[in-house]
């Protein structure tokens, strides 16, 4: 259907390179919930750990990285990370390690307030009980903390997924930057955002839905 | 494989970048912090601009747009976070009609011939699709919806007036979408402040008589918004963060700055450096002063707010 | 609402009305078919084991909790009517809570204050001195610009009382108010409740204490999953409880 205003033509006859574009915006949010995850338990470990020096680095560098936006710790690590490696690597890594380094640092948050949220009680029982300190940990204060944190850390993945719209700024072709590519040699921005719009809105409320269900399913259990 | 090799250099790249933070000197790259010192064009001295100058004025932008932005988003998000508590019906006769049959929803339904309509669960419904909608597109999307596709749909008239006429269109635009935006985040932490207060309390404030007004204004809200003084305080730093995305439709904020400072002297490091520390300062500034009111306000006797 | 009529003394029925009231949460029946009278000046005290509806059935009369089955009327106004200017009603019936639920922001004359100012419209210092007067009553004027979290449970639930009283009400209603309490400031808060029984306050009170059932109540109602198993005199109760239930609950009870 094709109408002087709004033509869905365009949107249709896109549909390839836009998909194309949203498979680099899953790349990019999947490989940095990964290293985020892993990166950020490091720094949680480092946090809650008995090692002073190490505390207060990785609580540095949390509060660091949470006092700058984004844009800027991606423009920061796309021109820092040719530097160091010491050739061009193209923007993906450069903007993956900005990711990775940035979402590492809410990650480490949300894991340590999972497990400061399990009562002093629950430890102290555990210890009662005869349990060392790693069967304490392992059977008692984690399975805990981790039920906290799970819907946490899946709403932080729906966040991280809608920071990836920000590779724009870098001209990187994910979902909204093909499409910013279409709407600017078609001319049709408006057809092109609105699309953009549903599709984010859709994903991230089917997203938000799921997460909620399993919040559900955790609570029952 | 190609993937497996980029994966492989992103860590290699995390680790050197962690094992190397503040080897400043293994980078080829010549530092010149004189350039942060650009106050007027100077070739010779590396000043094609005043550099100096521009991440002042990129500082005061981001702050005026922070702040402005959170002017419309304090009061809306309240707002919308209250509706979001409503969770008793507030009936409304629907005057002169009178309805021949008999049903009942959540929203309306009949009594004796009189239809009535029930205003929380709309108002309650509205504020949740609010919150819904503005939380689940990216903001950068949000903005270029703003920008670029809000003047489309008004009149011709008016649709100029937005995109050319009005005083500083990129900046109100800017200021608009990240109010409305962030409301609904401000609205999360209202309806959960209010949530946490015991029911009884509620219950209290209703048995010595007062209106369900009176119960927000007197019990509910003044104890609710001191819990919520800390994620409020992030939520502004939020915002204050997230102006950096007016860069993208011409706001010469303070990162949009560092990046013309870093195109025009290709000095791009010294810059962000600047930058990285104003934001770093402002947000300090901000937690020092917010921890100050949390102390100002903070409840004798309590230990906890949440503990109860 | 708005017009109070006033029905006590008439034979037309007591302070407290309440005609076969059923409630249901969801599909689940908190109350069934509770009828019962307070006159003026009863002191009626409820007891039963913990879910069996003691805590709702009072709740019901001040409409804090809504009920879906039979009349409730106060001092001849029907609770359930969706015209009747429920803050009003409330205002005549006092309330104390198990957890005492003083407003925390703010002080303890400032609590006793509140409704005064902002329900019965009184003036700063009217409302100044009738806290006061009350304070005095409950031996906690000193406490006065103290917060609610600097006192001690027992010097908390007083102050409730205090709040209560501060209204003028004609009934009181306490729902279960010293079982939040150690057991050394219980009798701290029963005295109060004692003195103001005898004064001769309509009071209803949902309570394990079974020691000041004895020596105030007028009345005893025993609940048992939602129903009213037995509403008679203290003596009828304490001497010859009828049924097997309240029998096996106060053998428990009172070898506490």
């Amino acid at each position: 259907m094709e109408s002087g205003g709004f033509d869905t033509h365009i949107i249709f006859h896109s549909i390839p390179f836009l998909a194309k574009g949203m498979l680099l915006t899953l790349e990019l949010t999947v490989l940095g919930i990964g290293g985020g995850l892993v990166f950020g338990t490091l720094l949680a470990l480092c946090r809650l750990g008995k090692f002073r020096a190490l505390a207060f680095a990785a609580g540095t560098y949390v509060n660091f990285f949470r006092s700058m936006p984004l844009i800027l710790v991606i423009f920061w690590f796309y021109f820092l990370i040719p530097l160091v490696v010491g050739e061009e690597v193209g923007a993906f890594q450069s903007v993956l390690t900005a990711f990775i380094m940035f979402e590492a640092a809410y990650y480490c948050e949300i894991m340590r307030a999972g497990i400061q949220s399990v009562r002093v009680g629950q430890a102290h029982a555990g210890q009662a009980l005869g349990l060392t300190y790693q069967q304490n940990m392992r059977y008692v204060v984690l399975p805990q903390a981790f039920r906290n944190m799970i819907p946490i850390l899946m709403s932080q993945a729906i966040v991280l997924f809608q920071d990836t719209a920000l590779v724009y700024v870098v001209g990187l072709s994910d979902f909204l930057y093909s499409a910013d590519i279409v709407a600017n040699s078609e001319n049709r921005l408006m057809e092109m955002y609105i699309t953009v719009a549903i599709v984010y809105f859709s994903m991230c409320s089917l997203a938000q839905f799921l997460v909620r269900n399993l919040q559900k399913k955790f609570a029952h259990e | 494989m190609a993937k497996m090799r980029g994966a492989l250099r992103v860590g290699l790249s995390v680790a050197v970048l962690l094992g190397l933070t503040g080897c400043a000197g293994d980078f080829r790259y010549n530092w010149n912090w004189s350039i942060l010192a650009c106050t007027s064009e100077n070739i010779d001295a590396g000043c094609i601009g005043p550099y100096f100058f521009w991440i002042l004025e990129g500082l005061s932008w981001t702050i005026a747009v922070a702040s402005a932005a959170w002017v419309i988003a304090f009061p809306l998000g309240s707002v919308f976070g209250i509706l979001r508590t409503f969770d008793k019906p507030i009936l409304v006769v629907v005057p002169f009609v009178k309805s021949p049959i008999y049903f009942r929803t959540r929203a309306i339904g009949t009594s004796k011939g009189i239809i009535w309509v029930n205003v929380a669960w709309f108002l309650h419904g509205f504020a949740n699709v609010y919150v819904t909608i503005f939380r689940n597109v990216p903001l950068l999307v949000q903005l270029f919806l703003w920008y670029f596709v809000f003047p489309e749909l008004l009149s011709d008239e008016a649709g100029m007036w937005v995109k050319r006429e009005m005083p500083l269109p990129e900046f109100w635009t800017a200021v608009v979408c990240l109010g409305l935006y962030s409301a609904s985040r401000v609205a999360e932490q209202v309806r959960a402040g209010i949530n946490s207060i015991s029911r009884g309390q509620q219950y209290a404030a209703m048995a010595i008589g007062l209106t369900p007004v009176q119960v927000y204004r007197y019990v509910l809200l003044p104890v609710a918004f001191r819990i919520i003084i800390p994620p409020l305080t992030s939520d502004f730093l939020g915002v204050f963060k997230n102006s950096s995305l007016a860069l993208t439709i011409g706001v010469l904020e303070l990162t949009a700055m560092t990046r013309q400072i870093e195109e025009y002297s290709y000095q791009g490091f010294e810059a962000f450096t600047a930058a990285t520390v104003l934001y770093i300062g402002v947000t300090a500034i901000v937690m020092v002063a917010m921890r100050v009111v949390e102390g100002r306000v903070r409840i004798p006797g309590m230990i906890s707010l949440e503990a109860k | 609402m708005n017009e109070t009529k006033d029905t006590t003394g008439t034979d037309g029925g007591g302070m407290i009305e309440m005609n076969h009231v059923g409630k249901w949460y969801g599909e689940f029946q908190v109350l069934s078919n509770c009828s019962t009278s307070v006159n003026k000046g009863d002191v009626v005290v409820i007891c039963g084991p913990s879910g069996s509806g003691k805590s709702t059935l009072i709740k019901v009369i001040n409409g804090l909790e809504p009920f879906q089955e039979g009349t409730i009327t106060f001092n001849g106004v029907s609770v359930g009517d969706r015209t009747t200017n429920l803050s009003k009603l409330r205002s005549q019936i006092g309330m104390v809570f198990q957890n005492f639920e003083l407003f925390p922001h703010i002080s303890i004359i400032e609590n006793i204050k509140l409704a005064q100012m902002k329900v019965l419209g009184r003036e700063d210092d009217e409302a100044r001195n009738r806290s006061m007067e009350l304070l005095e009553r409950v031996g906690l004027s000193d406490q006065r610009d103290k917060f609610p979290a600097q006192l001690s449970g027992g010097q908390q639930q007083r102050v409730a009382i205090a709040r209560g009283l501060a209204m003028d009400p004609i009934a009181m209603l306490f729902d279960e108010p010293t079982s939040a309490l150690d057991p050394e400031m219980i009798n701290e808060v029963l005295d109060v409740m004692t003195e103001l029984a005898n004064d001769g306050m309509t009071m209803m009170v949902v309570s394990h204490e079974m020691g000041f059932a004895k020596r105030v109540a007028d009345r005893v109602i025993f609940m048992d999953e939602g129903y009213i198993v037995e509403d008679c005199s203290k003596d009828d109760f304490f001497g010859t409880p009828r049924g097997d239930r309240a029998q096996l609950f106060l053998s428990k009870i009172l070898t506490h």
